[in-house]
C-alpha cells in the first residue's frame, strides 16, 4: 500500500503542479486582458528546457540542484506514505537549503542575493510551519499524518488560526507576488530571476519539475486540515486545495510586491497573531 | 514534443532610438499577446532561446552583445530587429557604430522596418522559431553548433 502511494505521488504530481501553472498562467493573463498561454504551456517549457544544453556554471551546482531534487521527491513521499509531519518539516527545510547552496555556489550577484533572500524567506515562514505541526499534535495526539488524516473531526475545527497562518506563509512558499523576492515565476522581474539565474537547460527543467512536486506536496497539507475519518471528506479537501491554489493566483496578480522587512514583520505577526492564539486556545481546551 | 512550442526570448537594446523596443514590448501586450504562442520575455540569456536585438553596433555594446550571446546555450536563434540592427540603418555613417548586429555575432532572421512592425517582428519571431527546431535537430544528428565553432 505504501509503495502503491509512493507510485501515485512521483507519477501523478507532476501532472498535478503541471496543470496547476497553466492555469495559473490562463489567470494571470486574462488579469491583465490577454487570451495567455495554453493550459500545457509549462509541460511545453518543460520539454523544451530538457532539450537545451546546460551551461554549466561548476560541478558542485548539478550536485547541489540534484540534492534539492531528490530531497522534495523524499519529502513528498514521506508524507504521503503518511509518515512524521516533523520529518517532513524538516526534510522540506533541507531541500530549500540545498537550492540556496546550488545558487550561492554560482559566481552571479542576482544569484547571490536571491539565494540569500530565500534564507529570509525561510525565516520568515519557518516558524509558522512548525506551529502547524505541533497544533496538529495537540488537536489529534499525533504526528503521524496517516494518524491524523483517521481522526474523527476535520483538524481544522481545531485549528482555524493555524488554517489562515499557512494559507499566508503559502504565498511565500509557491512564489506569489507579494513575498516573491527571492525568484519570481513572472517573465523579466526580480533581479533578472534571482535564484535560478545561473540554472539552465535540464538543470533549470529539474529545478521546474521539483518546485511542481513541492507545491502539491504543500497542498497536500492544506487537505490534511481538512480530512476525517469519512470518505467524503477527502473530496471536501481536494476541493479546498484547488480554492486555496487560485486564491494564491489571485493573490500574485492583485498585489505589488513587498520588501524584505515588510514580509517578515507580517509573516511573524500573522504567525504570533492566528497561530500563538490558536495554540494557546487548544492548549486551555483540550 | 517541439522545442518551438516554448520559445523564450531575449531583448536586447543596441543602439537604437527606441522605437523598435516600444514596438518589441508591444507584441507582449493584450493587442498581439505573444505569449498565446508560449513566447515569454525573459530578460535572462541563460533561460533564453531567441535573441532579440534593436538597434545598432556600437564600440561600447560590441563586447555586451558578444557576452549575452556566449551566455545562451544552444539552441539558440538571433533576430535582429529594424534597419538599425540589420545593417546600422540612419546612424551607419556615425564614427563610433561598427554596423548591424551581424558585424559581431551570426544573425540568423532580419526584421526591417524604421519603427518594425509588432506584426512583423511576430513574423520574425516565428520563422526564428521554426529555425530553432532545425538547429535542435541539427544538435541531434551530431552536428556542433555554428555558435561553438568559432570559440
Amino acid at each position: 500500500m505504501g509503495i502503491l502511494k509512493i507510485a501515485l505521488y512521483l507519477i501523478l504530481a507532476p501532472f498535478i503542479g503541471g496543470l496547476l501553472a497553466g492555469i495559473d498562467r490562463k489567470i494571470g493573463a486574462r488579469f491583465q486582458g490577454r487570451q495567455g498561454p495554453p493550459l500545457l504551456q509549462p509541460f511545453y517549457d518543460l520539454f523544451k528546457l530538457f532539450e537545451k544544453q546546460s551551461l554549466v556554471v561548476n560541478g558542485v551546482q548539478d550536485f547541489f540542484v540534484g540534492g534539492y531534487f531528490i530531497f522534495v521527491l523524499f519529502t513528498g513521499c514521506l508524507f504521503f506514505i503518511g509518515g512524521d509531519l516533523l520529518l517532513v518539516c524538516f526534510a522540506l527545510t533541507l531541500a530549500e537549503v540545498f537550492l540556496m547552496m546550488a545558487a550561492c555556489s554560482a559566481n552571479s550577484p542576482y544569484s547571490a542575493m536571491g539565494s540569500q533572500r530565500e534564507l529570509l524567506q525561510m525565516m520568515a515562514y519557518e516558524p509558522m510551519l512548525l506551529l502547524t505541526a505541533i497544533g496538529f499534535y495537540i488537536a489529534t495526539g499525533s504526528f503521524m499524518v496517516e494518524d491524523i488524516a483517521r481522526s474523527n473531526v476535520s483538524p481544522i475545527v481545531y485549528l482555524p488560526g493555524m488554517f489562515f497562518g499557512f494559507l499566508y506563509i503559502l504565498t511565500i512558499k509557491f512564489r506569489k507576488s507579494p513575498f516573491d523576492i527571492s525568484t519570481s515565476h513572472h517573465a523579466h522581474q526580480e533581479m533578472v530571476k534571482g535564484i535560478t539565474t545561473e540554472l539552465s537547460g535540464n538543470i533549470l527543467a529539474l529545478v521546474e519539475l521539483a518546485v511542481w512536486y513541492e507545491d502539491v506536496l504543500l497542498l497536500g497539507m492544506i487537505g490534511l486540515f481538512i480530512v476525517n475519518m469519512k470518505w467524503w471528506s477527502f473530496l471536501i479537501a481536494a476541493a479546498v486545495c484547488l480554492i486555496a491554489y487560485i486564491l494564491e493566483t489571485f493573490v500574485d496578480n492583485l498585489f505589488p510586491r513587498v520588501k524584505w522587512d515588510s514580509m517578515l514583520k507580517s509573516t511573524w505577526l500573522v504567525t504570533l497573531v492566528a497561530g500563538g492564539v490558536n495554540l494557546l486556545i487548544l492548549t486551555l481546551v483540550r | 514534443m517541439n522545442i518551438s512550442k516554448s520559445p523564450w526570448l531575449l531583448h536586447y537594446d543596441g543602439s537604437s532610438c527606441n522605437g523598435c523596443d516600444i514596438e518589441v514590448l508591444a507584441c507582449t501586450t493584450p493587442v498581439y499577446d505573444v505569449e498565446r504562442f508560449g513566447v515569454v520575455n525573459t530578460g535572462n540569456p541563460k533561460h533564453a532561446d531567441i535573441f532579440l536585438i534593436t538597434g545598432g553596433i556600437n564600440s561600447q555594446n560590441r563586447e555586451v552583445v558578444k557576452q549575452l550571446y556566449s551566455q545562451m546555450p544552444d539552441p539558440k536563434v538571433v533576430v535582429a530587429v529594424g534597419i538599425c540592427a540589420c545593417d546600422g540603418g540612419i546612424f551607419k555613417e556615425c564614427y563610433n557604430i561598427l554596423g548591424g548586429v551581424d558585424t559581431v555575432i551570426p544573425v540568423d532572421i532580419y526584421v526591417p522596418g524604421c519603427a518594425a512592425k509588432p506584426e512583423s517582428i511576430i513574423d520574425g519571431v516565428v520563422k526564428a522559431v521554426a529555425l530553432l527546431d532545425k538547429k535542435r535537430a541539427a544538435m541531434k544528428a551530431g552536428k556542433t553548433p555554428a555558435s561553438q565553432k568559432e570559440e
